[in-house]
């Protein structure tokens, strides 16, 4: 059989495209920047609900308390009450609601779905004036503390990487996905009524 | 927007009073669309203004209000008498613009408890065309705007990837770039106004949302050199700022349309941008448009920050909260005449203002002078982008009768944008700010016999 200038040409089209292929999965098609060592890669932490990344380290109520009143009362209130930050407790109960007068009351109680957030957020951004100065075991004592004051953990929990997903919140299954765009006819032609003006301007 | 119910109701009350201290100022400049001198003051204005430069001598046009004054964002500069008898200031070596001391719209801050975790808002009203200045862009931040040096930030790439990656701003800038005029909006644009009509212009009902041409890296390049390993769905981006901004983004919509910008408007990014370099997601609620971007983590599941659980999720009556819903629905606003706003007498006002829908293309706008009984389509000036403000124009010539102004889009999914009445339909009223995110609705402004402009609730 004899090689026609069109084989030759199939066969490199063919081989080219097994290349691209594969370069998206084996190799980088631009190869820029360098590769980052695992130390500098641990210094993030970003655990998931499921626990993998959560880091070492644990915490009990009593070290947490302690921690609370130094890094976190003057802005989360003695009793986890909230102030210039959010209120930390309470609430259930309260997110059942269609009164427009009455608001619902959402902490990390009442609302928040999964534990492991509660860790991730102290961690990356409390205390407000110096996020990331807390100590792994620092949090995870943090973390203790705000869930027995919340009696969703007992006085004598201790939370590390094992226990703390373990941990069910109260509102675990109150998020439901996304069911936009909803579909809304454009309305005209309805009787309409003024309801309500702004407060004048003084 | 970290809005808290538990809050007091977001200093409501003190933003009131300042937006009222903001109105009193252009109320007393007769050359405003808000100034409120009485009629036969009104119809001659010229002569108001000659009399008041008159009476100021040279410096009148300085004096004429308080922002002038400072010379936000200006230059100050003495001004003559005649601008033709005299040579102006001499150009500089080298300088970086600024605009005339003359104009005097800033942004304003919502006054939320802390300046640090807070945000300001664009003012629509005097905006022209669809791109808003990088200095009126409004701004949303949770721990203050970081500063940092570009040539010192590196973005890390890593989790399940075929082999973790480290960039420099110079190794980003070395990727074929893309540039796109995209708006951002907060989801939380409008918070104010579920239950009642509350904030009086709309630079306060609606001044979350801004436009710019933004410059980057498209993110499916980054993730292809990385590498995706199988079972990869989600991508973690955390901002390097005090408050470690992280949300978690589909990865279907990563590799879709987002990219790395470190560009806006044709220069670097503003510091309260993100500089060095923000992820873009287009159509997604600003919040995700993670800034000062230092990581992406790729992941199986979504990482449930607090971003994405204890906020930025859509609490309805019956307890369950709609999570995840990233989409900014199709919505438009008249920024002119809008709210406080003060008609010079009957006769011809264009109407005009902006649409934009997350979605797409924003297809039509129609507009109602009656409150929603009537409604004609507005023209539509291009460019009409993907994404992006469209600003809308309608022809109106006022009677001098109560006028209910409203306008409603089409974006070219062919969603509508809803009343009030069926947008509380579906997500309920669950507290004074109901479920506080993606209120699209249509907005009313009234306009009464004397020509003042009211925010109002009419549907």
């Amino acid at each position: 059989m004899s090689i026609t200038t069109e084989m030759v040409f199939a066969l490199a089209l063919a081989a080219f495209a097994a290349q691209a292929g594969a370069a998206g999965i084996d190799e980088a098609e631009y190869g820029f920047g360098t590769r980052p060592s695992e130390a500098e890669l641990g210094h993030f932490v970003s655990p998931l609900p499921d626990g993998r990344g959560l880091p070492q380290g644990s915490g009990s109520v009593l070290e947490g308390k302690s921690v609370y009143q130094q890094q976190c009362a003057s802005c989360h209130g003695e009793k986890l009450q909230g102030g210039l930050g959010d209120r930390l407790i309470g609430g259930r109960g309260t997110l059942v609601n269609d009164s427009p007068a009455k608001a619902p009351v959402k902490t990390v109680e009442s609302y928040w779905p999964w534990p492991t957030t509660l860790f991730d957020y102290t961690k990356r951004a409390m205390p407000m004036n110096a996020p990331g100065s807390l100590t792994d075991d620092q949090v995870y004592a943090l973390t203790a503390y705000i869930l027995s004051q919340a009696n969703i953990v007992s006085e004598d929990a201790i939370m590390s990487a094992d226990t703390l997903p373990k941990v069910v919140m109260p509102n675990r299954d109150g998020f439901i996905a996304d069911h936009r765009p909803e579909h809304f006819p454009p309305v005209a032609r309805t009787a309409h009524q003024t309801l309500a003006i702004a407060p004048a301007a003084k | 927007m970290s809005s808290n119910s538990n809050e007091a109701p977001l200093g409501i009350e003190a933003r009131l009073a300042r937006e009222a201290r903001d109105l009193a100022v252009k109320r007393a400049d007769p050359s405003s669309a808000y100034f409120a001198g009485d009629a036969p003051v009104r119809a001659d204005r010229r002569r108001f203004v000659l009399q008041s430069m008159a009476a100021l001598g040279g410096t009148a046009g300085v004096m004429r209000n308080a922002f002038a004054e400072t010379g936000v964002g200006a230059t100050v500069h003495d001004v003559p008498a005649d601008a033709s008898k005299t040579p102006g200031y001499p150009l500089a070596d080298e300088s970086y613009g600024t605009r005339s001391q003359f104009e005097t719209e800033v942004r304003r801050r919502f006054k939320t408890p802390t300046p640090l975790s807070s945000w300001t808002m664009t003012p629509l009203e005097a905006g022209c065309g669809i791109i808003t200045p990088s200095g009126l862009h409004f701004e949303r931040s949770h721990a203050g705007t970081a500063v940092i040096d570009a040539s010192a930030h590196s973005l890390y790439v890593h989790g399940m990837v075929r082999e973790p990656r480290k960039y420099s701003m110079k190794d980003l800038r070395r990727f074929p770039s893309i540039s796109r005029i995209m708006f951002l909006e907060c989801s939380g644009n409008g918070l104010t106004e579920w239950s009642k009509p509350t904030m009086r212009t709309v630079q306060f009902t609606h001044g979350l949302t801004s436009t710019s041409e933004w410059t980057g890296v498209p993110l499916a390049t980054i993730l292809k050199e990385a590498g995706l390993q199988r079972g990869a769905k989600w991508l973690l981006a955390e901002g390097g700022d005090a408050a470690a901004m992280t949300r978690s983004i589909p990865l279907d919509k990563a590799m879709k349309d987002c990219f790395l910008a470190y560009g806006q408007n044709g220069e670097a990014l503003r510091p309260e941008q993100g500089y060095p370099l923000r992820l873009m997601v287009p159509g997604y609620e600003g919040n995700i448009n993670i800034k000062w971007l230092r990581r992406l983590e790729v992941s199986d599941t979504p990482f449930m920050t607090r971003e994405e659980t204890s906020k930025y999720t859509d609490l309805l009556p019956d307890g369950k909260a709609v999570q995840f819903s990233l989409a900014m629905e199709a919505k438009s606003v008249i920024t002119s005449p809008s709210g406080e706003m003060v008609l010079d007498g009957p006769g011809f006002h264009e109407i005009t203002g902006l649409a934009w829908s997350g979605r797409g293309s924003i297809r039509r706008v129609d507009v109602s002078t009656d409150g929603g009984r009537t409604w004609r389509a507005a023209s539509l000036q291009g460019p009409v982008l993907p994404i992006c403000h469209t600003r809308f124009h309608f022809p109106w010539t006022w009677d001098g009768g109560e006028a209910i102004l409203q306008s409603r889009c089409v974006d070219d999914t062919g969603y509508v944008q809803p009343t009030l009445g069926q947008l509380i339909a579906v997500r309920g009223l669950n507290g004074p700010l109901g479920s506080i995110y993606h209120l699209n609705a249509i907005q009313s402004w009234l306009v009464a016999n004397d020509g003042k402009v009211s925010n109002v609730h009419h549907y």
